[in-house]
């Protein structure tokens, strides 16, 4: 583990505080609930190949995207819905949801962010993601030096704009949403889509396929560093809308960059559906930080609305000592299925996956990661926090495999599910695959409950009942949080106390 | 300070009373300590009084300065002033004992309407008290309890009491488990927070403890009851002879 320096811990101390102002400030809110009401454009419900044209002409697509489409199209026909996760959901009707939505005024497409709605700039103002280039992230104000953060902006369907575009293009940083880099830089986005997730890699990133409609794209050059964090903020507004958004990322040689990825949506009674994929190429010595802070509608405490978050994310350690973290916060979505993956295809790469998953209420969660090492001395560590609450089950599943080439490769795995109460569950599905004798795999595991002593002890010292969870919860995920950027670990820790409201007495 | 009445407790879950009419009654400044065979109702006691669940409480009354602590919730007890330093200190993992200790403190001085503490001023304050207990800025950083050795835990305690400045403090066998140091140590940290404005009810085994804390009483107490009270006299006569003589007198 990283010692952290002192300085840092300060910071960190003063953020329990904010979190437990923030969490009875809130008292149980989903914060995010509201709605913004807006002319909108559909689609017919339904998913045919006639949507697929559809969704592929409002983007302006080349011709081959298309046929990439229609073929992704045609395979989803054919597949059935995976059943083997532990996750029970009602039937999803495919025909029942509509796959594109757009704000009307988003129909002429706006140069710059200025012209963009001003009541579509105001939703992300509300949510407090800045669109313009002078604004902070929320929660930087009065932090030694401000960091700027570049943000694409999806909603519902559609990409609304991408800040600071032009000051990246300085440094070689494409970063824009796909379908703008479909347009302007094709032969990128058609040499690498589909090179890490394959077109029918699985049924909802087949589906993706079809009929993703954005989603951002990220080009690093070689020897880059990219001077700011980017992020994507999703938000689905729009009812009865599927949001398929597709991300690529490509870091060249010796790059680096930092991506962050926030998402809301309001609450409704209905489940909506979610079904993404993200796609990360790592050239030789490049390095790639992947963060999300997953806070999707989770539903209502008896389990009534509430996002179905079908996810495929995986990067590909392309080149020798090329390396990815993914840490995930995920707080929100009724049901989430998301193993964001590591392929260790060069010498010497490195996947590191650091994971919060809360599910409280009726939420349900199964989620984990894959490793799979391919080249020799490659290195991966899982740390894995699950914590249920209420009737919720949370589910880590992961795989390790160590092919034959893979020599002198290691593994470590550490998975700790904390229990709330006494109706919830946490379940622990490790496949572990060694097919050389020169690799290590460890695998660890706990499940603790935050036992009635704990709260008593620091009920005794003064805290009253939320705080002693906040507190205790956030001890046990601090590993975790630790390896989030710093405006990310703040809303991050707020928002695991906030989605443990009510989950005590 | 605090005044017990004819105090009742039965344990929640089972038909089995533990308290069969506790009174108690401690003046400002004093020291009192209870003696007594194991399964008298001594943690129990502190247990009642400082809010822990799994009790009734099923006649009886505990005024702290006017105020009456069973109906209130264990954090109100706090912010009014009761302290009760654990004799089994539970581990927070993950948890740094200086945010531990800030989170404690400012939730007692909201609670009662005061400012919060400025983390400079906060550490100043932590750091002077910590070096008297020989606690090193390590410990701090050290998630509550966890690896902690009984003595460390035991300091800890008396950290926070130190820095939560309660009226009433309770200290349930802090001996136990303590080597002759560590009880230095401790009955040091403790005899240091005596004042005028400050009780103490000190619950252990062992005359030893009272060596180092002199009490103003010694109760005895056995099968949920006190049967005697007297001058720290009364401990030694324990020490000597056990509590056998005292039973039987009393019977």
């Amino acid at each position: 583990m990283t010692v952290m320096p002192e300085i840092e811990i300060e910071v960190r101390e003063g953020v329990d505080r904010e979190t437990i102002e923030t969490v009875n400030a809130m008292a149980g809110k989903y914060k995010y609930g509201w709605e913004t009401e807006i002319e909108m454009e559909f689609a017919p419900k339904g998913v045919n190949e006639d949507i697929v044209r559809l969704i592929s002409a409002k983007n302006e697509e080349p011709e081959w995207m298309l046929e990439w489409r229609l073929t992704a199209y045609q395979r989803w026909v054919e597949m059935e819905e995976p059943d083997w996760a532990m996750l029970d959901y009602p039937k999803i009707d495919y025909q029942d949801i509509y796959y594109y939505a757009s704000p009307k005024s988003m129909e002429v497409k706006p140069k710059s962010l200025d012209e963009v709605d001003p009541k579509l700039l105001a939703t992300y103002a509300k949510l407090g993601i800045p669109l313009q280039e002078q604004m902070l992230l929320a929660g930087v104000e009065g932090a030694d030096e401000p960091r700027r953060v570049a943000v694409d902006a999806v909603f519902d369907s559609v990409s609304l704009g991408t800040t600071f575009q032009a000051e990246l293009m300085k440094a070689g940083v494409i970063f824009c949403s796909i379908s703008e880099a479909l347009r302007e830089h094709p032969e990128l986005v058609r040499k690498y889509i589909g090179s890490v997730v394959p077109q029918s890699d699985n049924y909802f990133a087949t589906l993706n396929s079809a009929v993703f409609s954005d989603g951002s794209f990220v080009y690093i050059p070689p020897g880059t560093r990219c001077p700011m964090e980017l992020s994507t903020y999703f938000r689905i507004n729009a009812e009865n809308t599927g949001q398929f958004e597709r991300t690529l990322i490509i870091c060249d040689k010796g790059a680096y960059v930092s991506y962050l990825e926030g998402c809301t949506a309001p609450k409704r009674d209905t489940n909506q559906l979610h079904a993404a994929v993200v796609e990360i190429v790592i050239m030789e010595d490049a390095e790639v930080k992947y963060s999300t802070v997953q806070n999707w509608y989770p539903g209502d405490e008896n389990g009534v609305g509430g996002i179905y978050n079908f996810v495929t994310k995986r990067a590909d350690c392309r080149g020798d000592r090329a390396k990815v973290m993914w840490t995930q916060v995920e707080t929100g979505s009724a049901i989430t299925w998301k193993y964001p993956s590591c392929i260790l295809r060069g010498d010497d790469s490195q996947g590191e996956f650091y994971s919060i998953a809360i599910a409280n209420n009726a939420q349900q969660a199964d989620t984990g990661t894959k490793m799979i090492h391919l080249g020799k001395r490659t290195k991966s560590r899982i740390v894995s926090k699950g914590i249920s609450a209420g009737r919720a089950q949370n589910t880590y599943r992961g795989l390790v495999s160590m092919h034959p080439k893979a020599k002198e490769s290691r593994n470590y795995t550490q998975c700790d599910s904390l229990l709330i109460g006494d109706k919830c569950g946490a379940h622990t599905v490790p496949y572990i695959e060694v097919k050389n004798n020169s690799s290590r795999v460890e695998h660890e595991a706990t499940t603790s409950k935050v036992d009635d002593d704990q709260l008593f002890y620091c009920r005794s010292r003064g805290m009253d009942e939320e705080e002693a969870v906040a507190l205790v919860v956030n001890g046990f995920v601090k590993d975790v949080l630790q390896t989030l950027p710093m405006e990310f670990a703040m809303e991050a820790q707020a928002l695991v106390a906030i989605s443990l409201e009510g989950s005590v007495g | 300070m605090l005044e017990i009445n004819n105090l009742h407790v039965k344990l929640e879950e089972e038909d089995k009373v533990i308290l069969k009419g506790v009174n108690l009654k401690i003046g400002a400044g004093e020291v009192h300590a209870i003696m007594g065979p194991n399964g008298s109702g001594k943690s129990t006691l502190s247990y009642v009084l400082s809010g822990k669940g799994g009790y009734e409480v099923t006649d009886g009354s505990a005024i702290l300065e006017g105020a009456e602590l069973l109906d209130m919730e264990p954090e109100d007890r706090a912010a009014a002033g009761l302290f009760l330093a654990f004799q089994y200190p539970v581990e927070i993992p993950g948890v740094g004992n200086m945010t531990f200790l800030r989170t404690a403190v400012n939730a007692q001085r909201k609670a009662r309407g005061e400012d919060e503490l400025s983390a400079a001023d906060f550490l100043k304050i932590v750091r002077a008290k910590a070096k008297a207990l020989k606690i090193d800025a390590e410990m701090m950083k050290r998630p509550v309890n966890v690896g902690f050795s009984g003595g460390e835990k035991k300091r800890n305690e008396i950290l926070q009491m130190a820095m939560l400045e309660p009226k009433m403090c309770i200290l349930d066998e802090t001996d136990s488990g303590l080597d002759v140091d560590a009880m230095k140590l401790v009955s040091e940290g403790v005899n240091a927070l005596r004042d005028a404005g400050r009780s103490f009810l000190v619950i252990t085994h062992y005359q030893r403890l009272l060596d180092h804390i002199k009490p103003d009483f010694v109760h005895i107490m056995a099968d949920g009851r006190i049967i005697k009270t007297g001058g720290p006299e009364l401990a030694l006569e324990v020490e000597n002879n056990g509590y056998a003589d005292i039973l039987a007198e009393v019977v």
